[in-house]
């Protein structure tokens, strides 16, 4: 029951995510919300987990939060150096 | 049934939108949502792929092909009419497709009537391994997935090389 309430309110948390994903006028507001949509995924995974009995499901939400991590580093990267293979050896502080 | 809705809603967003960043963006999100929902469906492995290829690796890609080309899309110069009609046509097709399925779940379909029985039987006495899919993969099928990995390694391998040389002459001047 109270999982069952959690993940109502995760999946209420994810529709304000997506409608800023969908709104939000720069592309920073977009990729926070990626990122924040990413994170709900990962708690509804674990929550629905637990609801089922089956707690393992915590080891794919461990892999999912890297995958999100280096999936949000890899587009802030692009976004500074407007290209994926920069070293990141030469820092130029000009935006 | 909620995620699917906001699927559709991010959908609608990535069709409407004309700045291609935000779509990649917008793509990732949708990946994560489909794992979501294949969570939920109970296809777990199905899912953690969802996870990583469609928002971790083509998220990537995309934004290589960003690099190489514009980021803003080109008001469209033809109409889509034709590309519209071929669109309903399939997936009127699939729907009705969907008529000739057995009803979801249930136990005496062919598929259930072959071999896939003993696998489940012998599985855990054979193996130990007590998801069957990795047994077969990784058990029953090794040395074919062995193969499979060793061809996906060599690909990534030249990919890779193909890369460097051509972005040193860049990275020089």
């Amino acid at each position: 029951m109270m999982f069952a309430v959690a993940i109502i309110a995760v999946l209420l948390a994810l529709t304000l995510t997506v409608w800023r994903a969908l709104k939000g006028p720069t592309v920073f507001d977009r990729l926070l919300a990626a990122n924040s949509v990413g994170t709900g995924a990962i708690l509804l995974l674990a929550l629905f987990g637990f609801m089922t009995g089956r707690p393992e499901f915590l080891d794919l939400g461990l892999t999912y939060v890297l995958l999100n991590i280096i999936g949000t580093l890899a587009v802030l990267k692009y976004f500074r150096y407007g290209s994926l293979a920069h070293g990141g050896e030469d820092e130029e502080t000009e935006t | 049934m909620v995620l699917l809705t906001l699927m559709a809603a991010i959908t609608i967003g990535i069709v409407r939108l004309r700045n291609l960043f935000a779509v990649v963006v917008l793509g990732g999100i949708y990946s994560f949502l489909m794992a979501s929902v294949l969570i939920v469906l109970d296809a777990v492995d199905v899912a953690m792929t969802e996870a990583s290829v469609g928002a971790g690796i083509s998220t990537v890609l995309m934004l290589g092909t960003l690099h190489l080309t514009k980021s803003e899309e080109t008001v469209p110069t033809h109409t889509p009419i034709l590309p519209l009609f071929v669109a309903v046509v399939t997936g009127a097709a699939l729907i009705y497709g969907t008529f000739g399925l057995p009803p979801f779940g249930i136990a005496d379909t062919p598929m259930h009537a072959g071999p896939g029985g003993d696998y489940l039987a012998l599985s855990i006495p054979d193996t130990g391994v007590a998801n069957v899919v990795t047994s077969v993969l990784s058990s029953y099928r090794g040395f074919d997935t062995l193969g499979e990995t060793t061809v996906v390694f060599t690909a990534g391998i030249a990919v890779l090389l193909l890369l460097k040389r051509a972005i040193r002459p860049q990275s020089d001047k």
